[in-house]
């Protein structure tokens, strides 16, 4: 029950901010709404986490014959929805979507804090859609039965949709549709791959269902799981993204309003990666297992050419955009080496992303709130008019650049070192990685902080509600530098259990499959 | 005493936080008391720490290592570095020349930065800088140890761009770091290979297994040991990234001193030193990193020869006297490599420091050639920058540089591989580099006077240079060769660390010799120092406006064209590449499919005019159409 409330409150709070200023109520009202609710939100996730930590230990993994119940759940809740076609309302949580759940909920704060002063119009409609994008994120994080996932896959777009359009920048209606247009048709690709695995699976064995962990294992041919497959990885990589699916992203990114911009980086492309680790993999090892060469080369070609893309850039919006495709190249890269510590390296690498970038982000917005404009070419020595928010952009631009000490870089090292076990050559070119993203990083600290004043701009420093959001994400960042292993520890079980399915599938398709049946190639192990 | 080894690093990262959290309220004393003391108590719990570890490895072979685990960083099945200081022979000595140098050159920048803003800034990075050097020669494994290496690389960064109103600064800081991070990448990618190859990133477990399971010569020790040359030469500015270090000077002098002699130059010595044993299962690249050494030594030297600026001239001295130490461990000489880093520490840093006095008395001026007869003005400084160029330009007997220098020839003379050119090249280098020291020297000191220095040096700003100069005259009896004394002391202390692969016994009468030949070059180098600069300048002068001087000249002023092949050959084509790819390539193809759906949109609803007979026309024609392919088709 504790994970329908994580989806409800916030999605209470948006209705109530709503109605609120529908009602009368001065913008104000919806903001303190906002907050509360994600407060709200985040006591109970502090209340799972204090749970949590006691029951470390994996459960024991039973993988009796075909059916494969998935480990042991954190928490689960399930009930039956649509009876008649097969659809639950099932919800389970693992440490994985714990910590997703957790980074939303965090960044959901941050947005809502960052949007105090720059939101002036229609604001409760606003806070709405913040919220209930949030609500639907944490509905794609915990759902369990495919059509319920699809649901909150939608249901977090359409609220984005608006805060793009409505509350943009310039070429907000240019932005917003090309990002409607991009998703949506990944997610129909999704939704026929659910459609097709749904009939299979209830045309072998009679029992239609959607649900995730009775899906698990299905048998199919060859070809037909490759297809199928795709369906996932085309949804899931325009969400990552991933080149050359990508060039939604950086226009999205920078036309948002900078809640918008920090919960599509730090949030929206995480769903992606998600995905990519709950669902396509563990239901189809072996199909993901031919394609793990393909998908690792696009993961890292989005290293090197997101952070090319970001050097070209003069928008300071678009330059800390097109670094997301750089890092989620990472992300991309670690999910298809497939090991433990690769596999560990992407949670780090998303959570970190999401701190790092949605930071950026933060300062981006505060940047353009002040001067009103985002053209690099135009700033220039705020140093020394704001030097705490020039201490900040400089240390987050080094997060950016996979600094040690500082998260990112425990996420891009395990990543690394992960693909390097699968693929050698892979991962010294994506190596290359460090280079190119310390070169954009450090020429975007030069025009924004150093060198002369292009012009005169009044710049005040960040005041006290920025100051109250950079410690935060300082202390997260640099806390995920140096002792990440809390983490680490929560993440285990369930990449484990993620490991473990997947070898068991693909162990027992290679059982039906007989002697012809062949492994996948290492690159997935 | 040596359980508070945590507080070696400990002590200067909490400097840094507290100046960097309350730097912008507290008064300037106090900025530069918190960041000189946080060193300072740094410098002296090494101290402790040294008297202790000295006292019991003599009694107890046992405990020549000490270890401290702080706390596990990242434990995912058998991948576990922790966060552990690794105390050894080595590691102390590194301990002690960096917390001791660098505590002198805080002081020393009490005063020199005093009229400049962000004080406090300045000592917040410094000490910054200072705790990243101590982890990582502190560092039980190589994880570790790259947070070190990529702290100080941050820190150059940010001290070199110190000035941050200026743009070359920051193309300097930034250059300074990308170029270093080329060099770590390829670290990464070793210790990538290291740990699949063999389990593990923790240093010792890592030599001792590539000991055991590895061939000397087989493709993975060489492998290996390349990328970790590779990291090294980024750091240490050895060939083909050395560009990095000359534009350095763009910082604060302080800060100079702090890079080229305690900190970050000598990390990549330090790291091969540490690692000789993949070095010495990889003879090939052992080999290079000699043959590096020595062309560094030759290129930097000549480029010294030619500058104006009198950083640049001691910027190029430090990269061909890291040249020197690579030199060393390309023959075996690991110790000898590791007593000219200490050497190298005091007299350069005595040197930037003393140029810095020089600079700030001049109100500015880094020309040489607008300087001179500079002797009088400040004869402390002159005494003490005398020191420095002496021990630089290795004069005989009294100096600590040429023990050290004399170390490195001799072991080069004695090792199997290339140990003559690797020797004679050295000899070169010793020859260019008196000259270009007491070039130095007669342009600042000796002649007529120009101007006259208007700010003096304060006790902040002399006792350094006193102490520093001390130690650039006597810090070379720890290293005394063994037809003057007994065997060298440093050589005995690091042998339980690292094996003299050099027979430094029975062999006087070689040493001797070598050492005399060593002598007469810095004297002759010397002497034609004071006969082109000093004696007969129409000379030098002539030669320099030849017009074979002249290109010469540029070319060697230029450092040898490097920094230009490199602009053509990456940044330029990157630059140009990434500005022509601003709106994204990929997009054409997606704004192609709109286009053209935007084509039909448009096309289509252009015949939907209202006009009834253009629709019956419409109609018309598509039934023709339609009937015609019927009974084609039929």
């Amino acid at each position: 029950m504790m994970l329908v409330w994580l989806i409800v409150v916030p999605f209470a709070g948006g209705v109530l901010a709503w109605s609120l200023s529908r009602a009368g109520g001065r913008d104000i009202a919806s903001r303190w709404v906002s907050l509360i609710a994600l407060v709200i939100d985040l006591f109970l996730v502090a209340g799972l986490w204090a749970g949590y930590s006691v029951r470390l230990g994996t459960g024991a993994l039973s993988l009796p014959g075909v059916s494969l119940p998935y480990g042991k759940w954190f928490k689960e809740f399930k009930v039956p929805w649509i009876p008649q076609a097969g659809i639950s309302f099932h919800l389970a949580m693992d440490g994985l979507s714990l910590l997703l759940v957790t980074l939303t909920l965090v960044l959901g704060v941050v947005s809502v804090a960052a949007s105090w002063s720059e939101i002036k119009d229609r604001t409760g409609f606003f806070h709405f859609n913040l919220l209930w994008t949030l609500s639907g994120i944490i509905g794609v994080f915990l759902a369990l039965d495919l059509f319920l996932f699809y649901f909150f896959w939608e249901m977090m777009l359409v609220p984005m949709y608006f805060l793009i359009a409505i509350w943009g920048h310039e070429r907000k209606l240019y932005a917003s549709v090309k990002f409607f247009i991009f998703t949506q048709l990944g997610g129909l690709f999704m939704l026929l791959s659910i459609l097709g695995l749904f009939f299979i699976h209830g045309g072998q064995t009679g029992v239609y269902t959607f649900d995730y962990t009775a899906l698990l294992g299905t048998a199919m041919p060859p070809a037909t799981a490759f297809w199928l497959m795709l369906g996932f990885f085309i949804a899931f990589a325009v969400k990552l993204p991933a080149v050359p699916v990508h060039s939604w992203l950086p226009d999205a990114h920078t036309e948002a309003p900078t809640a918008g911009s920090v919960i599509l980086a730090g949030l929206l492309l995480k769903t992606g990666a998600y995905g990519l680790l709950r669902f396509t993999v563990p239901l189809f090892p072996e199909a993901s297992a031919s394609f793990a060469p393909l998908a690792m080369a696009l993961g890292v070609i989005s290293i090197l050419y997101g952070a090319f893309l970001a050097f070209g850039q003069t928008d300071l919006k678009r330059l800390v955009a097109d670094t997301s495709i750089s890092h989620m190249g990472f992300v991309l890269l670690g999910i298809y080496s497939w090991n433990r510590i690769a596999l560990q390296g992407t949670v780090m690498q998303m959570l970190c992303h999401g701190i790092s970038t949605g930071m950026l982000f933060v300062l981006a917005g505060a940047v353009q709130e002040r001067i009103h404009t985002r053209d690099m070419r135009r700033m220039g020595r705020f140093w020394e008019k704001a030097p705490v928010m020039g201490g900040v952009g400089m240390l987050f631009a080094l997060a950016s650049l996979g600094l040690p000490g500082l998260g990112n870089f425990i996420g891009e090292f395990l990543v690394l070192l992960g693909a390097f076990m699968a693929s050698r050559v892979m991962a010294v070119i994506a190596s290359l990685g460090l280079i190119v993203s310390t070169v954009y990083a450090l020429w975007m600290v030069q025009q924004v902080f150093h060198g002369e004043p292009r012009e005169d701009w009044t710049l005040p420093d960040f005041h006290p509600r920025e100051k109250g959001i950079s410690a935060v994400m300082i202390v997260l960042i640099v806390w995920l530098g140096l002792y990440p292993q809390p983490v680490i520890n929560a993440a285990r079980p369930a990449l484990e259990n993620l490991r473990k399915v997947r070898a068991a599938v693909l162990m027992q398709q290679q059982e039906k499959g007989g002697a012809e049946g062949k492994g996948g190639p290492n690159e997935l192990r | 005493m040596l359980q508070l080894l945590w507080l070696i690093p400990a002590l200067p990262f909490a400097g840094f936080l507290a100046l960097s959290l309350f730097g912008g309220r507290m008064r300037r004393p106090l900025a530069a008391a918190v960041g000189a003391c946080s060193v300072g108590l740094s410098a002296l719990v090494s101290l402790l720490v040294a008297a202790d570890f000295i006292l019991f490895s003599a009694q107890d072979p046992a405990s020549r290592v000490y270890t401290q685990d702080l706390w596990t960083w990242i434990k995912i099945g058998a991948f576990m570095p922790g966060i552990s200081l690794y105390l050894d022979a080595l590691s102390l000595v590194m301990v002690l020349v960096v917390t001791v140098v660098s505590f002198f050159i805080h002081l020393y920048s009490a005063q020199f930065m005093e009229d400049s803003e962000g004080y406090s800034r300045f000592f917040a990075y410094m000490n910054l800088f200072v705790g990243s050097m101590l982890v990582l020669v502190l560092s039980g494994n190589l994880l570790l140890l790259y947070l070190g290496w990529e702290g100080v690389g941050l820190c150059s960064y940010l001290l070199i761009g110190f000035w941050y109103r200026e743009r070359v600064n920051g193309n300097a800081a930034i250059k300074a770091f990308v170029v270093t991070r080329v060099g770590d990448t390829a670290l990464a990618i070793g210790l990538f290979l290291l740990f699949v190859k063999l389990g593990s990133l923790d240093i010792q477990s890592v030599m001792n297994s590539a000991a055991l399971r590895w061939q000397t010569g087989g493709v993975l020790p060489t492998l290996a040991a390349a990328l970790i040359l590779g990291g090294a030469v980024g750091k240490s500015a050895q060939l083909p990234l050395q560009t990095w270090l000359p534009d350095a000077m763009a910082g604060p002098t302080p800060v100079s001193a702090l890079i080229h002699a305690a900190t970050m130059v000598t990390a990549g010595v330090y790291l091969i030193a540490r690692t000789h044993v993949l070095f010495s299962l990889a003879p090939a690249v052992e080999l290079a990193v000699g043959i590096i050494g020595a062309a560094t030594l030759f290129i930097s030297s000549m480029s010294a020869l030619v500058q104006h600026d009198i950083k640049r001239v001691l910027a190029y001295s430090t990269i061909s006297q890291i040249g020197y130490m690579f030199l060393a461990l390309g023959v075996g000489a690991w110790s000898a490599a590791i007593f000219h880093l200490v050497t190298h520490a005091f007299f350069k840093a005595l040197l930037f420091l003393g140029a810095g006095a020089v600079i700030s008395g001049l109100g500015g001026e880094h020309d040489m050639f607008r300087m001179g007869g500079l002797k009088g003005q400040s004869p402390l400084v002159f005494w003490t920058f005398l020191a420095g160029a002496c021990s630089l330009s290795a004069l005989p007997l009294v100096t600590a540089g040429f023990y050290s220098k004399g170390m490195i020839l001799f072991g080069a003379w004695e090792s199997r591989q290339a140990g003559f050119w690797l020797w004679a090249a050295g000899l070169v280098g010793a020859f260019l580099t008196s000259i270009y020291t007491f070039r130095m020297v007669f342009l600042i000191f000796f002649g007529e006077l120009k101007s006259p220095m208007t700010k003096k040096p304060d006790l902040r700003e002399t006792v350094p240079l006193v102490v520093l100069a001390f130690l650039a005259i006597v810090g070379g009896f720890i290293g005394m060769p063994s037809f003057l004394g007994a065997r060298p002391a440093i050589t005995g202390f690091l042998s339980s660390v690292l094996p003299s692969s050099v027979q430094m016994g029975g062999q006087k009468e070689t040493e001797l010799l070598l050492e005399t030949v060593v002598s007469i070059i810095s004297l002759a180098g010397i002497y034609v120092a004071y006969f082109f600069w000093l004696a007969a300048r129409e000379y030098s002068r002539e030669i320099a406006q030849s017009r074979a001087g002249k290109a010469l000249g540029r070319f060697l002023f230029s450092g040898w064209g490097f920094d230009w092949l490199y602009g053509k050959l990456f940044v330029a084509p990157y630059k140009w590449a990434a500005n022509a790819n601003k709106n994204d390539v990929v997009d054409l193809v997606y704004s192609f499919i709109a286009g053209v759906n935007r084509f039909f949109h448009f096309g289509l609803s252009l015949t939907q005019t209202g006009k009834v007979r253009l629709y019956a026309a419409a109609i018309a024609l598509g039934a023709a159409i339609t009937i015609t392919i019927a009974v084609v088709f039929r």
